[in-house]
């Protein structure tokens, strides 16, 4: 923490020579693999479609017209708010968000396992929760898809179990998206959390229970504050890729279950693609992580602010 | 003496055991803590105090015995129905919080309102001086001013008991003894009975109205620092507070407290004798500043002078016997002093009272 040494100020007079052959490498990465897909993106989304995929360059805002306007904004008749693609996205969201609670709300106490087993332990367990991983996503969707169909491994043991009379429909459900979506990205919710809790010190839970809390009063007032920073990179790291996600929606949602990342896909692959639309969907997508980003940004500035006042 | 019944007990440690594993780490520890009373327990690193202070605040269960709040039975409370509140060996405060609100959290766990939260936390940072301060958080402040919110966040409630974990360890010389005198000051304004735990003895020495010795989970000797320093029960404790001779002896014969020995050389000696002392062997515990030089045909014992060291107002002098044994003597430099040379031979002497036979 802050107490235990000043840390030194960027541009100070050892590094400030040192800084731009060094930094090169790093804003080669970023300039190529970032600001320049981005880049292009940008412009693709504003040129006119051609009808085999690729673009004609003829700048238009078309695409974000047929986005957000049903028949157009500049047609002839009134223009009215097209609700299919603002749908798709809203159930992204929803389908995203409803993920990422899920794994909060079992990686937090997984994680939380983990960072309290002896220390010799732990890199065993760490190794246990990321060895699914190794193997290729489309390979763990598809798995899935077979486990939770319905007279798949998972029906039949609830059956057996006794649990249920009649085996339950998952498959094709928003359920079955958001079960692909919470197995593909829980390690990202671990991971940070684990990485915070195992800094925890945990006599700030004796401090706190000397000084009348209970335990929940304790996890509240203490723990999750004091984790806070874990959590909100786990959430963002889940929550983020699951937003964008084509695989889990696609093998398991079925047709009705459409989501952004599907739609953006089906733009880029085949003879009936629109690119230029694919395009705009992508930037509405990523400005709406930005605007996450962005939002989590100033709460971490304010949360500074408020500490130095 | 040590033992005296007090006639209200803030706190009964009853025959306490608190094992790890196979490992005993409290042994059979009693003690009986007065209302109102600054008692220290004082031990080497390791022996057990932090270990007896977890216990009686609920952190550890203990394996047998029983700990008894003014006569409550709590060994089987949590440490949040305990109303005794700890200031950590480290601090432990909230680093996401002010000093303020570290102040105010167990208050609003009692079910203060957050304005009589507000308005008592800020009494008990003003009395430790840390008002300028309420808006910080802990790690914008120096050590000794978090160790000064540690104690305000464990006063607020008004505990009837306080516990302190070498709260001053992490202080510099200046600031330890500062915070020492208000630490003491403190402790008689608000009455509350404090548990001390340090491993420096001077602190105990000056701090407490009594002082437990503990070494390897048990008690040594319990009593006021006068009594443990000038009367200690046994080898440990007389050395482990201050310097000290431990000169070997044979007892010839132990009655009403007092012990007949023969002194390396032949001298015959009688002294004070430690309970339990008895015929035989026997270490004799003589402080240096109570040994005196003399003439060597005077003396109790001889030797000769071995090593002489200067300390400003003091000379260290150290003896060696014919056996080959050492003792050591602090003489005051003043100009009348006789100081022998090296390799002198010398005469030591001290008084009947100055020495004490001890078992092991
Ligand atoms: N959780 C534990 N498991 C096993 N042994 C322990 C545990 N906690 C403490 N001990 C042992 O118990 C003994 C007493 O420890 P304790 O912390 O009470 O010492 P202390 O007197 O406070 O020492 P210090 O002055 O260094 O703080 C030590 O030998 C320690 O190794
Ligand atoms: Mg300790």
């Amino acid at each position: 923490m802050a107490g235990l040494g000043q840390k030194p100020t960027a541009g100070g007079r050892t590094y400030a020579g040192l800084g731009l052959p060094l930094m090169l490498p790093a804003w080669v990465i970023i300039g190529f693999f970032l600001v320049l897909p981005i880049g292009i993106m940008l412009v693709y989304s504003f040129l006119t479609k051609e009808f085999r995929g690729g673009v004609i360059w003829e700048p238009t805002l078309a695409a974000y017209d047929q986005f957000f306007f049903d028949r157009g904004l500049f047609g002839d008749e009134q223009p009215k708010i097209e609700w299919t693609y603002i749908l798709i996205f809203w159930r992204s969201i929803w389908q995203a968000g409803l993920a990422t609670l899920m794994c909060l709300l079992i990686g937090f106490p997984t994680a939380w396992f983990i960072a309290t087993r002896p220390a010799s332990s732990r890199t065993i367990w760490l190794f246990l929760i990321t060895v699914p991983y190794w193997v290729n996503l489309l390979i763990r969707t598809i798995s899935m898809k077979f486990l939770i169909r319905d007279n798949g491994p998972l029906n039949q043991w609830l059956l057996d179990a006794g649990l249920i009379s009649d085996p339950i429909h998952i498959i094709n459900t928003n359920t079955a998206v958001q079960l692909g979506l919470f197995y593909s990205y829980l390690p990202f919710m671990v991971l940070p959390i684990y990485a915070a809790v195992e800094r925890y010190n945990f006599s700030l839970s004796e401090a706190a229970a000397d000084l009348y809390a209970s335990r929940w009063i304790t996890l509240r007032h203490i723990i999750l504050p004091v984790v806070k920073p874990g959590i909100i990179a786990g959430c963002i790291l889940v929550f983020v890729p699951s937003l964008g996600a084509f695989l889990a929606p696609d093998l398991l949602g079925g047709a009705k279950n459409f989501m952004i990342g599907s739609l953006i896909e089906e733009q880029f692959k085949g003879n009936a693609g629109n690119w230029p639309f694919g395009a705009a969907a992508s930037m509405i997508l990523l400005s709406m992580v930005l605007i996450v980003l962005i939002f989590y940004a100033r709460a971490q500035g304010r949360a500074h602010a408020k500490g130095a006042s | 003496m040590a033992e005296d019944q007090t006639i209200n007990p803030a706190i009964e440690i009853d025959r306490v055991v608190k094992r790890y594993g196979s490992f005993t780490a409290l042994n059979d520890v009693s003690l009986t803590i007065a209302d109102n009373e600054f008692f220290t327990l004082l031990g080497p690193s390791g022996c057990g105090k932090t270990t007896l202070l977890r216990c009686i605040a609920g952190f550890e269960d203990i394996s047998e015995g029983a700990i008894r709040l003014y006569g409550d039975d709590i060994a089987n409370d949590p440490p949040n129905k305990r109303p005794v509140n700890t200031v950590f060996q480290q601090y432990a405060l909230f680093p996401h919080m002010n000093v303020q609100r570290n102040v105010m959290f167990g208050l609003q766990r009692l079910g203060y309102s957050e304005m009589d939260a507000r308005g008592r936390a800020r009494e008990v940072l003003d009395l430790v001086q840390l008002l300028p301060f309420a808006d910080r958080l802990p790690a914008q402040l120096s050590g000794g001013q978090q160790q000064r919110v540690a104690l305000a966040r464990a006063l607020a409630p008004n505990p009837k008991v306080l516990l302190l974990d070498e709260p001053l360890s992490a202080l510099d010389l200046k600031l330890r003894q500062a915070v020492r005198l208000e630490l003491q000051q403190l402790q008689q304004d608000t009455g509350i009975t404090f548990i001390f735990v340090t491993h420096d003895q001077e602190e105990a020495l000056t701090m407490s109205d009594r002082i437990a010795v503990i070494s390897d989970g048990r008690v040594q000797q319990v009593g006021p620092a006068r009594d443990i320093y000038e009367e200690p029960n046994n080898k440990f404790v007389a050395d482990f507070i201050g310097e000290t001779n431990l000169i070997d002896v044979a007892v010839t014969g132990v009655s009403n407290g007092m012990a007949a020995c023969t002194l390396p050389g032949g001298a015959a000696f009688t002294c004070p004798a430690a309970q339990g002392a008895h015929q035989g062997h026997g270490h004799l515990s003589v402080r240096p500043e109570r040994v005196s030089l003399t003439a060597p045909e005077k003396a109790l014992i001889t030797g000769h002078v071995q090593r002489l060291i200067y300390l400003g107002t003091d000379m260290h002098i150290d003896v060696a016997l014919s056996d080959g044994e050492m003792v050591k003597a602090r003489v005051q430099n003043s100009q009348s002093a006789h100081i022998p040379a090296q390799g002198a031979q010398v005469g030591l002497d001290f008084e009947e009272g100055a020495a004490r036979l001890l078992i092991d």
